[in-house]
C-alpha cells in the first residue's frame, strides 16, 4: 500500500500570460482531511481541475495509490475513485434525489429504469454516513445544505475514495456548516480521504489534518494543522508581496455621504446574505470592504445601487433616505458604480463604446433633448473620456464594446463612472483580471476621487488592494461587520484573520 | 457580411427548388423563368407583387422591432386581425367623407394592433409570462372575435363567410393609382409602409426610446444597471410592434382586399417572422425581403399554369430560404472556415490567445 492515495508532483500549468500552477506538489494520505489554502486566484481551482481531468498539466505527474495515471477527463477521475463536490451544484431541479444521483449510470431492468433498487442503495449510503437525505424528495424542495449532501451522495454512489470539496461552506448557513463538518468526519472514519479547498482558516483548524498553502501559483508550505496557528497560516497565505506605494495625502474625512443602518438583504438563494449591516462612508475617505467572496458584498452593493431590494434597514445618501428609490433616481443623485461583472452589468457589449459611455446619462442634456439623441454631443463626450482614460480600441469610440480587451473595457467603465462627478463612488473589484500597469492607473484615479472630497466605497477580494487604497477597512463575514480598523493601524495579518472570521479582539465570532 | 448571409440563404433556397424541379422532370431554368415572369412580367404584375409585399413589410417591421428589444412577437396575425376589424367596422359604419374617414380608419387599425399587443407585453412585464405563449393565445382570441363580430353584424349579403365590402371612401385604393398601374391592387399602403420603415429606423437610431429598447434587448442586466426601466420598455416595444401589425391589417383588409374573411388566420402575420429573419432584423432589409417573398408568392401560380410544376415548389423555396436564414450562424461559421483556410497559407498566429473577447 502506497503512503499516499493521491500524489500530485511538481504540477505546472500555464495559461497565456500567466503561470497558474508553478511546480505545486500535493500529497494526500489515506484517511486525512487535507486543506488547500490560498487567496482568490492563487491557483487552487486550477490544481483541482487538473486532478479532476478538466485541464491537462503542462508538467508534472499524478499518482493514484502509487501508480502514475493520465487523467484525461472527469470520467477517468471517476473511475479512479476521485469525486468532486462543486461549489455550484450540478443538479436537475425538478428531478428527485435518486434521479439526480443515478444520472449518467441509470440502472436498467430490460427497457425500464430500476429506480427502486437505486433508491434503496442511496438510502443505505445516506444512513451509513449520517447524511439523512430522502431519496424521493425533489431537489427544488430541499435546502441548499441538503442539495450539497446530494452532491456528496453522488460521489459515494460512484464509489469515490477521494472527495474534493470546492469551497463547500460558501453557500451554507452556520448550522449547516457544523453539520457538514460532522459529515466530513464520518466520511474519514469510513476510510475516505478528503481534499478541502477553502480560504477559511477557522474551518481548516476545526476539520483538517494537514494543510497545503499556495500563493500566486507557488507551493509555499505543507503544514500540520494542529501545530500551526491560524495567524501563521494567514501569513503564509497572504505573503509579503512588493506593493506600489500610492501617493495619498493626509485628509480629514468630511460629512457622512453614505449611511447604512441595520440593513438586511436577501441573497439569490432567498436567505439573508446581509444581516443588520451598518456602515458610514464620509466624503474624502475610502472605506474598503474586506472579505472572502460571497460573504454579503454583492448584496450590500446591489442594495445601495438599487439592483436588489432591502428587506429591512435604511440607506441614506447625504442624509436623505434612498432605500426604496429607483435605480435611475439614485444615479441622478450621484451614485456611481463600477460593477463587479463588467460584461454582464457594466457594458452593453453590442453597443459601441460611445453608446456605452452614456448608459446612465443618455436621458440628460446635452445627450438628448425632447426624446431625441444628440449624437454629436454623445460622440464628443465619449471621445473625451476615452482620451482621458486611455481607452484603446480599433475604431475608437465607434468600436463595439465587446471587441475591446478586458483592461480597456474596465478603463471605459471607470472613466464613465468618474466623469459623472459622483458624490459616492462604489468600486467593486475595480482591477480584477488587469495587468500591473492598468491596476496602478486605476488605483491612482480612485485615490484622486477621494482627494477631491468624494466618498468612495471599495469592495475587493484582493487584500493588498484594500490595504493600499482604504482609509478605513471594514471586514465582512457571513453578511455581518466583523471588525473595523483604520488602514494605517493595521496589517495584512490582522485583516486576513478578520476576513477568515476571527474578530479584532482575537475571539471568534458566533456564526 | 450580413447581406452576404441573406444572399447565400436565397441561393441555397433556389438550389433546393431546382433539385425538386429536376426530380419532377422539369427544367429548373424555365421553371424559375416562369416564376419570376409571374411576379414581374408586366407593370400590373409588378404592382400586384408590391401590393402583396406591403402587409409583409409591416409585419416584418413589427417582428423586427420586437426582436430588437429581445421580444418575440408571434402575435402579428392576431394584431393584424384586430387592426383590420376595427378599420373595417369603422369604414362600414362611420359614413364620413373620405378626408375625415381615411385618417380615422388608419388610426383605428393602429389602436387595434396596439391593444392586442399590449396584453402580452403587460403579462410579460408584470408576471413574466412568456410572450410567445400569450401571443399565440391572443391570435386565437382575435380569430374568434372576428368570427363573431362579422357573422353577427357585418355579414356580406352574398357570401356567408365574408364581411360587407367597405365603401371606396374608406379604402386605401385610389382611382389614380389603380389607373396608373393598369388595374393592379397597388394602393396607398405602400406609402404607409415606407413611412413606417422610416419611422422605425428613426426611433431605433435617433431617439432615447430606441436607445433604451435596444439596450434592454442586447443586455437587460446592463440596461437595469443604467437605470432603464426594463418592464416599461417591454410593454412599449410590444405596443409599437403591435401598431405596425395593426397597420399591416389595414393595408391587407382595407387596401389589398376590401373586406374580411372569417375563419382565416392571415399568413402574412407568420410570414413577417420569416421576412424579419431573412432581413437579419434590418428595417431596410425588411422591405426587400418582403418584396422577394411577394415575388415568389405571386409568381407561383403563373409557373404552375405554364408548366407541370406544383406551386408548392415556391413554398419549398421559401421554406428553405427561411431555414438557411434562421441558421445563418451556420453559414457565417462556414464563411469563417473558408477564410481561415485561405488565411492558413500565411504564417498563422497561435489560436486561443487567452483573451476571450466576443466576436460576432
Amino acid at each position: 500500500m502506497a503512503e499516499y492515495v493521491v500524489e500530485m508532483r511538481d504540477i505546472v500549468k500555464d495559461f497565456p500570460g500567466l503561470r497558474a500552477n508553478d511546480h505545486i506538489t500535493l500529497q494526500l494520505k489515506k484517511g486525512e482531511v487535507h486543506a488547500l489554502l490560498g487567496e482568490n486566484g492563487a491557483g487552487k481551482s486550477t490544481l483541482m481541475s487538473i486532478l479532476f481531468g478538466l485541464y491537462r498539466a503542462d508538467e508534472g505527474q499524478i499518482l493514484v495509490k502509487g501508480k502514475e495515471v493520465q487523467i484525461t477527463n472527469p470520467n477517468v477521475a471517476n473511475e479512479l475513485g476521485i469525486g468532486m463536490v462543486h461549489q455550484h451544484f450540478k443538479l436537475v431541479h425538478n428531478f428527485t434525489v435518486t434521479e439526480n444521483i443515478v444520472l449518467g449510470l441509470e440502472p436498467r431492468r430490460g427497457v425500464t429504469m430500476d429506480l427502486k433498487s437505486a433508491a434503496a442503495r442511496i438510502a443505505e449510503l445516506s444512513r451509513q454516513y449520517g447524511l439523512e437525505v430522502d431519496p424521493n424528495a425533489k431537489i427544488e424542495e430541499i435546502s441548499v445544505g441538503m442539495q450539497q449532501r446530494v452532491e456528496i451522495l453522488k460521489m459515494l454512489y460512484r464509489d469515490a475514495e477521494v472527495l474534493i470539496f470546492d469551497e463547500p461552506t460558501a453557500v451554507l448557513t452556520p448550522m449547516e456548516i457544523r453539520e457538514l463538518i460532522a459529515i466530513m468526519k464520518n466520511l474519514i472514519s469510513e476510510g475516505k480521504s478528503i481534499i478541502l479547498i477553502t480560504h477559511k482558516l477557522k474551518e481548516i483548524k476545526e476539520v483538517a489534518d494537514r494543510c497545503t498553502i499556495i500563493r500566486r501559483g507557488r507551493h509555499i508550505a505543507t503544514v500540520d494543522v494542529a501545530a500551526t496557528s491560524e495567524q501563521e497560516m494567514a501569513e503564509m497565505m497572504v505573503g509579503h508581496e512588493i506593493s506600489f506605494v500610492i501617493d495619498k495625502e493626509e485628509k480629514t474625512p468630511g460629512d457622512p455621504v453614505l449611511q447604512i443602518e441595520d440593513l438586511s438583504v436577501k441573497n439569490s438563494h432567498g436567505s439573508l446574505g446581509l444581516r443588520d449591516f451598518s456602515l458610514t462612508v464620509r466624503g474624502g475617505a475610502i472605506v474598503g470592504i474586506a472579505g472572502v467572496d460571497g460573504n454579503g458584498q454583492s448584496e450590500l452593493v446591489e442594495a445601495i445601487t438599487g439592483l436588489r431590494r432591502a428587506e429591512k434597514g435604511k440607506i441614506l445618501l447625504n442624509g436623505e433616505e434612498i432605500t426604496h428609490e429607483t435605480i435611475a433616481r439614485r444615479i441622478r443623485r450621484g451614485v456611481s458604480h463600477i460593477p463587479e461583472d463588467r460584461q454582464k452589468r457594466g457594458l452593453v457589449l453590442d453597443y459601441t463604446v460611445e453608446e456605452n459611455m452614456v448608459l446612465e446619462v443618455y436621458g440628460q442634456r446635452p445627450f438628448s433633448k425632447h426624446g431625441l439623441l444628440n449624437k454629436r454631443a454623445i460622440h464628443d463626450y465619449a471621445a473625451r473620456i476615452a482620451d482621458d482614460y486611455d481607452v484603446r480600441a480599433g475604431e475608437g469610440v465607434l468600436s463595439r464594446a465587446g471587441s475591446l480587451s478586458g483592461g480597456n473595457q474596465q478603463k471605459a467603465i471607470i472613466g464613465r463612472e468618474i466623469e459623472k462627478q459622483p458624490v459616492l463612488l462604489i468600486a467593486v473589484q475595480p482591477t480584477r483580471g488587469l495587468d500591473v500597469g492598468s491596476i496602478e492607473y486605476i488605483h491612482k484615479r480612485i485615490v484622486e476621487q477621494r482627494n477631491l472630497g468624494r466618498a468612495v466605497l471599495l469592495v475587493s477580494l484582493e487584500l493588498d488592494e484594500v490595504l493600499q487604497l482604504s482609509d478605513r477597512i471594514v471586514a465582512i463575514n457571513a453578511g455581518q461587520v466583523i471588525g473595523e480598523v483604520l488602514a494605517k493601524d493595521t496589517d495584512e495579518n490582522e485583516v486576513g484573520l478578520m476576513m477568515a472570521g476571527v474578530g479584532k479582539d482575537g475571539g471568534g465570532v458566533e456564526r | 457580411m450580413k447581406i452576404l448571409v441573406s444572399v447565400i440563404s436565397i441561393l441555397l433556397g433556389f438550389v433546393a427548388g431546382a433539385l425538386l424541379m429536376l426530380s419532377s422532370g422539369a427544367n429548373p431554368l424555365t421553371g424559375f423563368s416562369y416564376l419570376f415572369q409571374g411576379g414581374l412580367k408586366s407593370v400590373t404584375r409588378i404592382c400586384n407583387t408590391i401590393a402583396y409585399a406591403v402587409p409583409l413589410m409591416l409585419t416584418g417591421l413589427s417582428v423586427t422591432f420586437a426582436f430588437k428589444t429581445g421580444l418575440f412577437n408571434i402575435g402579428a396575425p392576431g394584431q393584424m386581425l384586430i387592426g383590420g376589424l376595427l378599420a373595417n367596422v369603422l369604414a362600414l359604419t362611420a359614413g364620413l367623407p373620405r378626408p375625415l374617414l381615411l385618417p380615422l380608419v388608419i388610426a383605428a387599425s393602429i389602436v387595434g394592433g396596439m391593444v392586442w399587443a399590449a396584453v402580452p407585453g403587460f403579462l410579460k412585464a408584470r408576471f413574466n409570462v412568456n410572450e410567445v405563449v400569450s401571443c399565440i393565445m391572443m391570435n386565437w382570441v382575435a380569430y374568434w372575435v372576428v368570427y363573431i363580430v362579422i357573422s353577427d353584424h357585418f355579414k356580406s349579403t352574398t357570401i356567408d363567410t365574408e364581411s360587407q365590402v367597405i365603401p371606396a371612401a374608406a379604402s386605401l385604393k385610389t382611382e389614380a393609382i389603380t389607373l396608373l398601374t393598369k388595374g393592379s391592387n397597388l394602393n396607398l399602403g405602400i406609402f404607409i409602409a415606407i413611412i413606417a420603415t422610416a419611422l422605425v429606423i428613426f426611433i431605433l437610431n435617433r431617439t432615447v426610446l430606441g436607445y433604451e429598447m435596444k439596450a434592454v434587448g442586447f443586455n437587460r442586466f446592463a440596461a437595469e444597471y443604467g437605470g432603464i426601466n426594463v418592464q416599461k420598455n417591454a410593454v412599449l416595444a410590444m405596443v409599437i410592434s403591435g401598431a405596425l401589425s395593426g397597420l399591416a391589417g389595414l393595408t391587407f383588409y382595407c387596401g389589398y382586399l376590401s373586406n374580411m374573411r372569417i375563419g382565416v388566420m392571415p399568413s402574412q402575420g407568420f410570414d413577417g417572422i420569416a421576412v424579419a429573419l431573412l432581413a437579419n432584423c434590418a428595417p431596410v432589409g425588411v422591405v426587400f425581403a418582403a418584396i422577394f417573398f411577394a415575388i415568389l408568392q405571386t409568381g407561383k401560380g403563373f409557373m404552375n399554369a405554364m408548366m407541370p410544376i406544383p406551386p408548392e415548389i415556391a413554398d419549398t423555396i421559401i421554406a428553405t430560404v427561411i431555414y438557411f436564414a434562421a441558421t445563418s450562424k451556420l453559414i457565417e461559421m462556414n464563411l469563417d472556415r473558408i477564410k481561415k483556410f485561405f488565411g492558413r497559407k500565411r504564417p498563422s498566429k497561435s489560436e486561443g490567445s487567452g483573451e476571450h473577447v466576443e466576436h460576432h
